[in-house]
């Protein structure tokens, strides 16, 4: 009955808008296949990679954003002392040229290169690192990831104001060329974390001081006609909801590797739209693909499908103090019953990996090698054990999400897992997101639905949230054995020896459980199949200096 | 009628303060706060932002603090975009969303007062029938289900259009369409049933008798008055359709105000929040005043009073 009437009614307003809808702007991109349309309109001109780039970026002070549209962004208009591998985002000479690590770990000394410049010709030195993590630090800058640099000697007291002598904190500037910084205790990923987190990207000092000072935050210098910055692209444009437009930076030191001309970052909120715009080809690249596209794309695009695997883990989170969830037979059971291939098979469609640890295989060189193992027998058996002989007597819990199709989705195929194999009744609750991170953080819930990504690729941005007294822990979990190795982990005098701990912590934590590990992440994203230079790294950071498209001019 | 504007007047000032005031303290009650994120700041660094935006101070303090900058124009800093104020913001975007209303709004009106008058004169034929099933698919299918369906077939099948986006003319075609078109519905409803009470009265019979045209009669005589309900009708869906529509403004990309309504809520952005809210609520007042004053010019039997 309604089809025939829509159908009537789309052509009534084709109609109409035949007639109203010309004007004399030529469409921008015609054509409805994304290749053909993309190619034709990139023959000629400039180099452009088209990117959705997600939420509009909150500001591009590196000191002040704390999200991943922002840290796609100032990928492009930053470089810090080290940057990115393209495959496996190791560190590489960034402004630094080369380095040292003092034998016990504690001293890095950075040289930095000869000419290395602002876009606005001022030079880059070891004082202009110094003060800009002066700056990061300064209390009443309050920069949210400032915990960042805590590993640094004195950084953490001087952040908190204990301390007001930024003489006595670990930076130094040697020389104009050399900066020394000096840590609290082995950092062994510290190197990682610098090339890849923006925590670590220095600032214009001199510009930024121009505009109200170093400790003000949200201060003009970063609107787009004062905007200064150091990485392979420029600020062009900058229009607010709409678009960011960075062109190559002719003073990057590198800028020969440098093949785009200019990045377009799209801020594109919803999905669905974004999905259309790459299908007119306004897009080389989404930052999201809709669940229920990905198999459209399977059929029909399937060389603009890409999936990637990506550092992060999808699992419930246990009130490890409420009872029945302080048994180990309990949460064991619950851990047992969860049919992971089903659930990315059927529920998740995105080629998720099925978590049996909570780790990520193949971080940085590491895979656990303790899994959860065991079958529906053993998890009735424990639950009987336990007390609840087929789920007789298991209070009725609640399992908290934030609200979205996604997630109400995994937890409702969980429940039924839960009720079909253990016979055990659960609640599902749903918040808004700020009302669930609050819950969270409070703790006034028997199950969650957490996910975690990693910051930079190393086993230790997983292994550390468990920590009795990490702020995200958010379980009540606290193991004394736990966090003696993770301290020892630090300690180790290499990979080795440290990745030997993290697999005892691994078999840790599938043996406590006090998160259900269900899926490692993957990114599933739409890509015209022109983009080259695009390698599946863990973290979707694409250094763009590498970054190319086929077809087009240059 | 000085008079009445200014007791409007004051009426509304009240009430716009207890909106403000409302809206103020409920916002605060609300569970999260601007900084709540999935990764926990410490609460050191916690304490320096809430100082820096002067969270620190007792509520009636940071109350009376708001009410002070709002009585010299300033809605305050932001907190999700912290280098821009929540004047700019609404200074970059009201434009946007009043400039797609606007054309929205010639749309609707255009579309909806013709297909309403047709249906009124043509009632009980074919006519009469098509205007209404328009009317009644324009009140009953949603906007998000109409964009995507045009984006679909303009956009990704003829390549006419871009799916989204608020760069060139064009761009301005396909969401003034399907914004216009929700409102075109009621719009042809409420003229239809206002222009069958009007040719029904004595007034167009004498009219007719003294041989004036059909068009001179619809045109000179009965508009004026079928038109009174849609006008008070256009009041609030004036502001309504200045200050954006969130879904629109989502499907298109489009840079508006609409969006920031919804977004600022879930960002826990107070000042934005307040700042969107203020506006709205000053709109509205201002539009039904308007409208009252414009009903009373129209209909002589309607007489202002404060």
């Amino acid at each position: 009955m309604l089809r025939p009437l829509t159908s009537a009614f789309a052509l009534l307003l084709l109609a109409l808008a035949a007639g109203c809808g010309r004007t004399d702007q030529p469409p921008a991109a015609p054509g409805s296949a994304p290749t053909t349309a993309a190619a034709a309109s990139a023959k000629s001109g400039p180099m452009i990679w088209r990117v959705g780039n997600g939420t509009e970026p909150q500001d591009l002070d590196p000191h002040i954003v704390t999200g991943v549209p922002e840290h796609k962004i100032l990928m492009a208009l930053f470089e810090g002392l080290l940057s990115e591998n393209p495959k496996d985002l190791s560190p590489e000479p960034g402004i630094a040229e080369r380095w040292e690590i003092s034998p016990d770990g504690l001293t890095y000394t950075f040289h930095l290169r000869a000419g290395a410049q602002w876009s606005d010709g001022v030079p880059i030195t070891a004082t202009t690192f110094v003060r800009s993590y002066q700056r990061m630090l300064t209390p009443a800058l309050a920069a949210e990831y400032a915990s960042m640099l805590h590993h640094v000697r004195n950084a953490k007291a001087y952040n908190e104001g204990k301390l007001t002598d930024f003489s006595q904190v670990g930076f130094q500037a040697v020389d104009d060329r050399t900066l020394q910084v000096t840590l609290n205790q082995r950092t062994p990923f510290l190197l990682k974390m610098i090339a890849t987190h923006y925590s670590w990207y220095p600032v214009p000092i001199h510009v930024i001081e121009k505009f109200g000072g170093l400790a003000r935050k949200g201060t003009a210098w970063t609107r787009k006609e004062n905007f200064v910055g150091n990485g392979p692209f420029l600020l062009k444009d900058w229009k607010p909801q709409q678009v960011l437009i960075a062109a190559r930076n002719p003073r990057f030191w590198d800028h020969a590797r440098v093949r785009l001309d200019e990045i377009h970052f799209f801020a594109v909120e919803n999905q669905d739209s974004e999905e259309r715009m790459f299908r007119t080809g306004q897009l080389d690249l989404t930052n999201e693909l809709p669940v229920a596209k990905i198999d459209v794309y399977r059929k029909e695009f399937p060389d603009s499908l890409r999936i990637d695997p990506y550092l992060g883990l999808y699992f419930y989170r246990l009130n490890v103090e409420r009872p029945p969830l302080n048994d180990k037979r309990v949460r064991r059971a619950l851990a047992l019953a969860v049919d992971r291939d089903s659930l990315v098979k059927n529920v998740t469609r995105g080629g998720q990996i099925p978590a049996y640890s909570v780790s990520y295989p193949g971080t940085a060189g590491y895979t656990p090698t303790a899994k959860l193992t065991g079958n529906i027998e053993e998890a009735k058996q424990l639950l009987a054990a336990a007390g609840f002989p087929g789920g007789q007597g298991f209070p009725k819990l609640e399992l908290l999400y934030n609200t979205s199709q996604n997630h109400r989705l995994v937890a409702e195929a969980i429940q039924q897992m839960w009720r079909r194999q253990l016979g055990i009744e659960f609640g599902l609750r749903n918040e808004e997101w700020k009302v669930y991170l609050d819950t969270t953080d409070a703790r006034k819930f028997d199950l969650q639905r957490g996910g975690w990504i990693a910051d930079y690729v190393d086993p230790h941005s997983f292994l550390e949230i468990w920590t009795s007294d990490n702020l995200n822990n958010d379980t009540g979990f606290k193991n004394p054995e736990y966090d003696r190795l993770f301290a020892a982990a630090l300690a180790a005098p290499d990979d080795a020896a440290r990745y030997a701990v993290y697999q005892k912590m691994d078999a840790l934590l599938v043996e406590e459980l006090p998160i259900i590990p269900i899926y490692h992440y993957t990114r599933v994203v739409a890509m015209n199949p022109r983009v080259q230079g695009v390698y599946p790294t863990l973290l979707d950071n694409h250094p763009y200096k590498y970054v190319w498209l086929r077809d087009a001019a240059r | 009628m000085l008079r009445f504007i200014t007791s409007r007047l004051l009426q509304s000032l009240l009430a716009l303060f207890l909106v403000i005031t409302a809206t103020f303290f409920m916002i605060r009650f609300v569970p999260g706060g601007p900084f709540t994120a999935e990764k926990a700041v410490t609460p050191e660094i916690l304490r320096n932002l809430e100082a820096h935006y002067g969270l620190d101070r007792p509520l009636w303090r940071q109350y009376l603090d708001y009410l002070g900058s709002l009585g010299r124009g300033d809605l305050g800093p932001s907190f999700k975009y912290p280098n821009r104020t929540v004047n700019e913001i609404i200074g970059d975007k009201l434009p946007v969303s009043a400039e797609l209303g606007a054309l929205a709004l010639g749309f609707a009106l255009v579309i909806g007062i013709s297909l309403g008058t047709l249906a009124a004169v043509y009632r009980n034929t074919w006519i009469d029938y098509v205007a209404s099933t328009f009317g009644m698919m324009g009140i009953s299918i949603p906007t998000f289900v109409v964009g995507p369906l045009l984006v679909l077939g303009l956009a990704i099948h003829l390549g006419w259009f871009n799916a989204s986006g608020w760069y060139g003319p064009a761009d301005r075609v396909l969401p003034a369409i399907v914004l216009g078109f929700a409102y075109a519905a009621p719009v042809s409803r409420l003229t239809r049933g206002g222009m069958l009470e009007i040719l029904g009265q004595d007034f167009i019979r004498t009219a007719r008798a003294k041989g004036a045209s059909e068009l001179r009669i619809i045109t000179h005589h009965a508009l004026r008055g079928g038109l009174l309900p849609v006008v008070s009708f256009l009041g609030p869906a004036v502001a309504g359709i200045l200050t954006g529509s969130f879904v629109i403004e989502t499907i298109f990309q489009i840079p508006g105000i609409g969006r920031e309504f919804v977004n600022s809520a879930f960002n826990r952005d107070y000042t934005l929040v307040l700042g969107t809210v203020i506006l709205y609520a000053v709109l509205i007042m201002a539009l039904n005043l308007v409208v009252d004053v414009v009903q009373a010019w129209m209909n002589p039997k309607v007489r202002l009073e404060g």
